[in-house]
């Protein structure tokens, strides 16, 4: 029974969505609705789960001093404290949970997106070094295509961005459709597999 | 004398405007209907243009329901040749009229208009339009669904080797054997995303390999949704493979919704706890090189998945394997060697093959329909709307 309603769940609710695309009717349209907002239901009630989980994780951590507990106190500090200036103060423009997100929230998650150019500028190091045939080849590409791209390029030859181009719209959008068919595929059969049950991973696996 | 003036005045302005209006041509050829395909509340109108089409403003489009006096609905350039009302209630008869019209000031000058005969809307039940789509699905259903019941028979099916997929029990062993545990990252996206249910399909099937050997298994997440999904999935493969005793339920945690805070939060568990192994498999977006670099720096094995074309050439960098799209599709069935599910491989590949041999016959339709042009109306059949 624990299995089987997840199922059958699963199951009718697959075959309406693939039925509900080739529906344009009001009625097709409206249960869509439905079940748009069931989902953003279900999402607040797995938040409150997902919040739950935050804070016994934390709370573990502090009581059993493990390595980095302090970050925990900040971690639980910052959930109650700004929990309970936005149900005081509410959450509209002007209020204290603003002035938190605008000058604390968005500038750390700046900063972790700048990072990124640290990040590809070291990888970027990795994939160019030259050990293998497809990383000279990667590294000759790569080479053509950043020259082709800046004013210097055309400067050195007229044809260098164009080659770039060339690099860019043909071998690259070729291997990258490739790559999309497979997935485009991958996706309809473990979509088709899920609605009849022969897969059973995200139950945790079990009998087909 | 002045009084006679402006009177004089005034009728020569009203036969030069009469004359104007009499020489502005009606649109022609008003063709109305109920607009196909959709929900209903919609009919179209389409007509040729005015034949002084170059002189005028635009055209005017007014509309009456059955025995009622029209009302002006629309104004439109000159330029379009069709109008779609959306203002209208189903099943109620509507008849239009359309006139060309050029603004003189201070006055509006019409043509004759043209009026349509009756028409209401209606929903309708089948997108025409998608009957492609649905040839399409057919086929690749029938393809996967044929090899499943083919492998259900017993007959052995060829998969190829995935690197990627060989090193999990690789990984999982290196971190048996250093005593550090596995981080599991199924993806930043949420249970509605395919690459998610990938990750999580696969997340089973590690954590079996990871409670045979009695090894910690860390699994934050992201979407609250994918976080209480996972929890179950660890829990049922600790307890499947009879491990139900080394199962922690604190390690299979929620951390944030925001894309850089849990790619900081992720970082630092990395850095911290330095797990032998780390799993990136599912949906990811600009974190990924932020999770996969740091992954690097701490020596770890990664083994990373996604369908994002984007992210590929990151984890392919920074990785020691990278499951490239399909390959983590199929990395459930090739871990847990159901034939069944393998079979669904085989009828995947059969689909590719339909879409290679589609491939061509557009391309080539394409370059002949430049001799014949009749051709065109076959490619437009390829084209989903």
């Amino acid at each position: 029974m624990q299995r089987t309603i997840p199922l059958a769940i699963c199951f009718i609710m697959g075959i309406f969505m693939m039925v509900q695309f080739f529906v344009p009717h009001p009625i097709s349209i409206n249960s869509y609705d439905i079940v748009l907002r069931w989902i953003r239901i279900i999402t607040i009630f797995a938040l409150v789960l997902g919040v739950g989980s935050l804070a016994m994780y934390h709370t573990t951590k502090i009581r059993r001093r493990v390595t980095g507990w302090t970050f925990s106190i900040v971690t639980i500090i910052a959930l109650v404290v700004t929990a309970i200036i936005g149900l005081i103060g509410g959450v509209g423009r002007g209020s204290w949970l603003q002035v938190i997100f605008q000058n604390i929230f968005v500038p750390v998650n700046s900063t972790m997106f700048s990072i990124l150019a640290f990040y590809m500028a070291s990888a970027a190091y990795r994939a160019f070094r030259a050990r293998t045939k497809e990383a000279t080849i990667l590294l000759i590409a790569a080479f053509i295509v950043m020259l082709g791209m800046v004013p210097i390029g055309s400067a050195i030859s007229k044809r260098l961005p164009e080659l770039a181009e060339w690099i860019l719209t043909v071998p690259n959008t070729a291997a990258k459709r490739g790559i999309i068919f497979g997935i485009a595929l991958g996706g309809i059969a473990t979509s088709l597999k899920i609605i009849l049950g022969i897969e059973r991973g995200w139950l945790g696996g079990g009998k087909q | 004398m002045k009084k006679w003036k402006v009177c004089y005045l005034l009728i020569f302005n009203l036969l030069i405007l009469q004359s104007i209006s009499a020489q502005i041509g009606p649109p022609s050829n008003i063709r109305v209907f109920d607009t196909p395909n959709d929900a209903g509340k919609s009919i179209t109108i389409t007509w040729a243009r005015s034949p002084d089409d170059s002189s005028i403003d635009g055209y005017q489009i007014f509309r009456a329901e059955k025995g009622q006096t029209y009302s002006p609905v629309a104004t439109v350039t000159k330029f379009e040749r069709r109008y779609l009302d959306e203002s209208v209630t189903d099943y109620k008869e509507y008849s239009y009229q359309i006139v060309a019209y050029k603004y003189i000031a201070p006055d509006t000058m019409r043509s004759v208009p043209i009026t349509s005969g009756l028409v209401k809307s209606s929903p309708e039940w089948f997108n025409t339009n998608r009957i492609n789509v649905l040839i399409g699905m057919v086929i690749v259903f029938s393809l996967i669904l044929y090899y499943i019941f083919h492998a259900r028979r017993g007959k052995k099916l060829f998969i190829r080797r995935i690197p990627g997929l060989d090193a999990v029990d690789e990984a999982v062993g290196r971190a048996t054997e250093m005593g550090k545990p596995i981080l599991y990252v199924p993806g930043l996206s949420s249970v509605s995303d395919v690459a998610t249910i990938a990750a999580i399909n696969i997340l089973g099937e590690v954590a079996k390999k990871t409670a045979q050997h009695d090894t910690t298994l860390l699994v934050p997440n992201r979407d609250p949704i994918v976080y209480t999904v996972c929890r179950e999935v660890v829990k049922e493969a600790y307890t499947s493979v009879g491990r139900p005793d080394v199962y922690k339920a604190d390690n299979i945690f929620f951390i944030t919704d925001s894309q850089f805070a849990y790619a900081a939060a992720v970082s630092g568990i990395m850095v911290r706890e330095k797990p032998a192994t780390n799993f990136f498999l599912g949906m990811f977006w600009a974190e990924s090189l932020v999770l996969a670099e740091t992954g690097a720096t701490t020596g770890a094995i990664q083994i990373a998945g996604t369908d994002s074309i984007f992210q590929l050439p990151f984890f392919i960098t920074a990785c020691d394997y990278t499951l490239i799209g399909e390959e983590l599709y199929a990395a459930s069935a090739y871990l847990s060697r159901e034939p069944i599910l393998l079979g669904s491989l085989v009828g995947q590949d059969y689909g590719k093959v339909v879409i290679i041999v589609i491939v061509l016959a557009a391309t080539a339709l394409m370059l002949l329909s430049k001799a014949f042009p009749v051709l065109s109306s076959l490619i437009n059949f390829f084209s989903v709307n």
